[in-house]
C-alpha cells in the first residue's frame, strides 16, 4: 500500500535582500521544485545530494515544519496540506523524525527519560506515569540503552549513545514514517554502522517507512529500497537503490557515484571518472533549463531551452535528462557485489 | 555499552537495577560556584545581612521611631554608640535609635531589590521569550513598546508619580516595576532566538508539542541561567536606585527608612561630629552590594554555558 505520495510540491521561502526596505518585493529562493515521489508501506526511500540540495526542506515540508508553497503531500490519500490544523497536529504522532546533530536535539536541561517520553506525554497525556516509565524503559532498551540510565543528562553520553535517545523518541509512539536526517553523517564511522543496523532492526521489527536522507551514498545503498537524486531542490534520478548504483544514468548521479573513494590507492589513481567542477549555483538564480548544466560533462547548447523532465527510462527508473545514457559500469567501491557498510 | 550481544544481555540485567541518578547541568553549575571561595564568602554575608534584617530588631530595646530625650541635647557628645544606654550604632540627628533604623532600612532595601529582580525576572523573561519565539509582527510590537518605555526618562516619570499620587512603599514597588524588566527582555529575548534554531526545538515541533508548553518546557529552562545572573546584578542595581531616589528625599515615608534615606541624614550631619550616622548605614550598603556582586560573577562562571 503507498503511505505517502509527493505530487509537484514547491518550498519556496522569501528572502529579504540585503539592506532591503520594508516594502521591497523580496526574492524567491526555491529551495524544492516539483518534487515527485511514492513511498510504499515499509519501505525506505533514500535521498542523496550535495549540501544545499534541498534534502532537508523536503523533509521538513513533508513532517510539517516548513510550509509546502504549491502541489500535495497524500498521506493514505488525504491531503496534508488541507487539513485543519487539529488533524495535522494530531497526524504528527504518525511521522516522526531523527535529526543530524545528536547532542543538538536533546535538551540539555531535560533528563534522558523525560526526553524520550515527551512525545508520549504529548499526544496521549492520561496516560499514567508508571505507564509511561515502563514504556520508556522497554524503548531504551530496544535501541540498546541501558533503561537505568533514564535520570541522566544527554551531555553524560557519547554522540551514538544521543542518536539512540533520539531514535528511541521518535519510535516511542509507534510512527508509521520516520524521517532521518543524515543521522549518521555526525557520527564515527564505527558508529555509523551500528545505527544504521540499528535502524534497519527497528524498520524491520515495527513495521516502519522511511526517508532516508544522507550524502554518502554507501550508507544510503545500504539501507534504502528506492534511492531518489536531488540537486538544486530538482528531481535529478530516482531508481531502485541497487539499479542505481550499477546503472547511473543522469551525469549527475555518475558523478556523485564516481566520487566516492576506492580504498585502494593504486585502483583510485587509475580510474577514470567524470568530475564534478565549480560550485553549487545560488538558489535565487538557477539556470534556465537543467539546472545542472552549468557543471555537466556532457551538456549541450538546448539544455539551457527548458527543463528537462522526468521519464521512466526502464520500469521504476525515472531520469531527468534527455541525453542520458548508461555508461560503462564505474569503478567504484560501490559497484563491487561486498557490502561496505556494516 | 554500544550494541552488541553483551551490551544487550548486560541491558537486561541492568533492567532491573535502580536507575542511576544524573547530574544535571545545575547541579554541575552548584559545584562550581560552592568552589568559588569570594562567592561563597559573599553568600554567607548575604544570609548574615538577611538575618540581621529578620531578627536584629530582637536584640535591641529601642524601636525606630523612638526618641530617647535624654541625649536629645548632647547628640554629638553622648550619641555615640555604646553599649551603657543600648544604642549599639548610636543615636539619629533627632535621637532615635540608629541600630533599629538601619535594621528597618535593610529590610526595605533588600525587599526593594527583590521586589525588582523578581518583577523584571518574571515579566521580563516572559515578554522576551514570547516575543522571540512567536517572532514576527508580534515580535516587532512586544519590542517596540520596550523601546518606547526605555525612551521615557524614567527618573522624570517616577518623581511625577511619587508626586501626584501619595508618596509610599507601594508607589516606589510601582515605580521599579515599570522600568526594571525593560532590560531583561531584551536580554531574554537576544537569548530565545538563539535557542530557537536548535534542533531540539524543532524536534518538539515536529513531534507536535503545543507552542505554550514548548516555551515552558524548552525555551525557559534554557534562559534560566542568563537570567538568574543578571537578576543577581539587577537586585543591587534596583538598590542604588532606591537609594538615589530616596536621596532625592522622594523615596520612603517617616518614620521608615532605607539605606538611601539613612545615608542622606548621614551625609547631612558629617559637619556635626557625628560619623556614626554615615558610616553605620553606609558600611551595610557597601557590603551587600559587594556581596551581590560577587554572587552574581560567581553565577555566571558557574553558569557559562561555554563551559558545558
Amino acid at each position: 500500500m503507498t503511505l505517502l505520495q509527493v505530487r509537484d510540491l514547491d518550498v519556496t521561502f522569501d528572502v529579504m535582500p540585503r539592506g532591503a526596505w520594508p516594502w521591497t518585493k523580496p526574492n524567491k529562493l526555491q529551495a524544492v521544485s516539483r518534487m515527485n515521489f511514492d513511498l510504499e508501506e515499509g519501505q525506505t526511500l533514500g535521498v542523496v545530494g550535495e549540501s544545499g540540495s534541498g534534502k532537508s526542506t523536503l523533509a521538513r515540508a513533508i513532517i510539517g515544519t516548513v510550509e509546502a508553497t504549491g502541489g500535495q503531500i497524500l498521506w493514505d490519500g488525504t491531503d496534508l496540506r488541507t487539513m485543519s490544523a487539529r488533524d495535522r497536529r494530531a497526524h504528527r504522532r504518525e511521522v516522526q523524525m531523527i535529526f543530524q546533530d545528536p547532542l543538538a536535539a536533546l535538551n540539555p536541561r531535560m533528563t534522558v527519560g523525560e526526553i524520550i517520553a515527551e512525545p508520549l506525554t504529548t499526544h496521549q497525556p492520561d496516560v499514567s506515569k508508571k505507564e509511561t516509565r515502563k514504556k520508556v524503559g522497554e524503548m531504551m532498551e530496544r535501541v540498546g540503552l541501558l533503561p537505568n540510565l533514564v535520570n541522566r543528562y544527554p551531555h553524560e553520553f557519547s554522540g551514538g549513545q544521543c542518536q539512540r535517545i533520539g531514535i528511541a523518541r521518535a519510535l516511542i509512539l509507534d510512527p508509521r514514517l520516520v524521517i532521518c536526517d543524515e543521522p549518521v553523517s555526525a557520527l564515527d564511522v564505527s558508529v555509523q554502522a551500528q545505527v544504521v543496523n540499528l535502524l534497519k532492526r527497528l524498520q524491520r521489527e515495527m513495521g516502519l517507512s522511511m526517508i532516508f536522507i544522507a550524502h554518502d551514498l554507501s550508507v544510503v545503498k545500504h539501507i534504502s529500497d528506492r534511492t531518489l537524486v536531488m540537486y538544486l531542490g530538482r528531481q535529478m534520478e530516482q531508481a531502485e537503490a541497487r539499479e542505481l548504483v550499477r546503472a547511473p544514468r543522469h551525469p549527475y548521479t555518475q558523478a556523485l557515484i564516481s566520487s566516492v573513494p576506492i580504498p585502494d590507492p593504486v585502483r583510485e589513481a587509475a580510474r577514470e571518472r567524470p568530475v564534478l567542477e565549480g560550485e553549487l549555483p545560488s538558489p535565487l538564480d538557477p539556470p534556465s533549463g537543467c539546472v545542472f548544466r552549468t557543471r555537466c560533462p556532457k551538456a549541450r547548447p538546448d539544455c539551457a531551452r527548458a527543463r528537462p523532465p522526468l521519464d521512466e527510462v526502464e520500469p521504476g527508473h525515472l531520469v531527468a535528462c534527455p541525453y542520458q545514457e548508461v555508461i560503462s559500469p564505474l569503478d567504484t567501491p560501490l559497484s563491487e557485489p561486498a557490502e561496505p557498510v556494516g | 555499552m554500544l550494541a552488541g550481544r553483551p551490551a544487550v544481555e548486560a541491558a537486561e540485567q541492568a533492567a532491573h537495577m535502580e536507575p542511576v541518578k544524573g547530574r544535571s547541568l545545575w547541579q554541575d553549575a552548584r559545584t562550581r560556584f560552592f568552589h568559588n571561595k569570594a562567592a561563597v564568602a559573599s553568600m554567607v554575608i548575604l544570609v548574615l545581612v538577611g538575618l540581621f534584617a529578620a531578627f536584629g530588631q530582637f536584640v535591641t530595646p529601642w524601636s525606630n521611631e523612638e526618641i530617647d530625650w535624654a541625649l536629645l541635647g548632647s547628640i554629638p557628645e553622648q550619641g555615640g554608640p555604646s553599649w551603657e544606654n543600648r544604642h549599639y550604632f548610636g543615636v539619629d540627628e533627632t535621637g532615635r535609635d540608629l541600630y533599629a533604623r538601619v535594621v528597618q532600612g535593610t529590610r526595605i532595601s533588600l525587599m526593594v531589590g527583590i521586589v525588582g529582580a523578581l518583577i523584571s525576572v518574571v515579566v521580563g523573561t516572559a515578554w522576551g521569550a514570547i516575543a522571540g519565539y512567536v517572532g514576527g509582527r508580534v515580535d516587532t510590537i512586544m519590542m517596540r513598546i520596550v523601546d518606547l518605555m526605555m525612551s521615557i526618562p524614567y527618573m522624570f516619570v517616577l518623581i511625577l508619580l511619587l508626586v501626584v499620587f501619595e508618596r509610599s512603599i507601594f508607589m516606589l514597588f510601582i515605580g521599579i516595576g515599570l522600568i526594571s524588566w525593560l532590560d531583561m527582555a531584551r536580554i531574554a529575548r537576544g537569548q530565545t532566538l538563539s535557542i530557537k534554531n536548535k534542533e531540539f526545538v524543532e524536534a518538539a515541533i515536529a513531534t507536535g508539542v503545543s507552542t505554550p508548553r514548548i516555551i515552558a518546557r524548552h525555551i525557559v529552562p534554557n534562559l534560566l541561567g542568563v537570567v538568574i545572573v543578571y537578576a543577581t546584578l539587577l537586585v543591587p542595581q534596583m538598590i542604588i536606585f532606591e537609594s538615589f531616589i530616596s536621596f532625592l528625599g522622594l523615596g520612603v515615608q517617616e518614620p521608615s527608612t532605607s539605606w538611601g534615606a539613612l545615608i542622606n541624614m548621614g551625609a547631612d550631619n558629617m559637619r556635626n561630629q557625628t560619623p556614626w550616622m554615615l558610616g553605620f548605614p553606609l558600611a551595610f550598603f557597601v557590603v551587600t552590594l559587594f556581596a551581590f556582586f560577587f554572587i552574581g560573577d560567581g553565577l555566571r562562571d558557574a553558569l557559562d554555558p561555554k563551559d558545558r
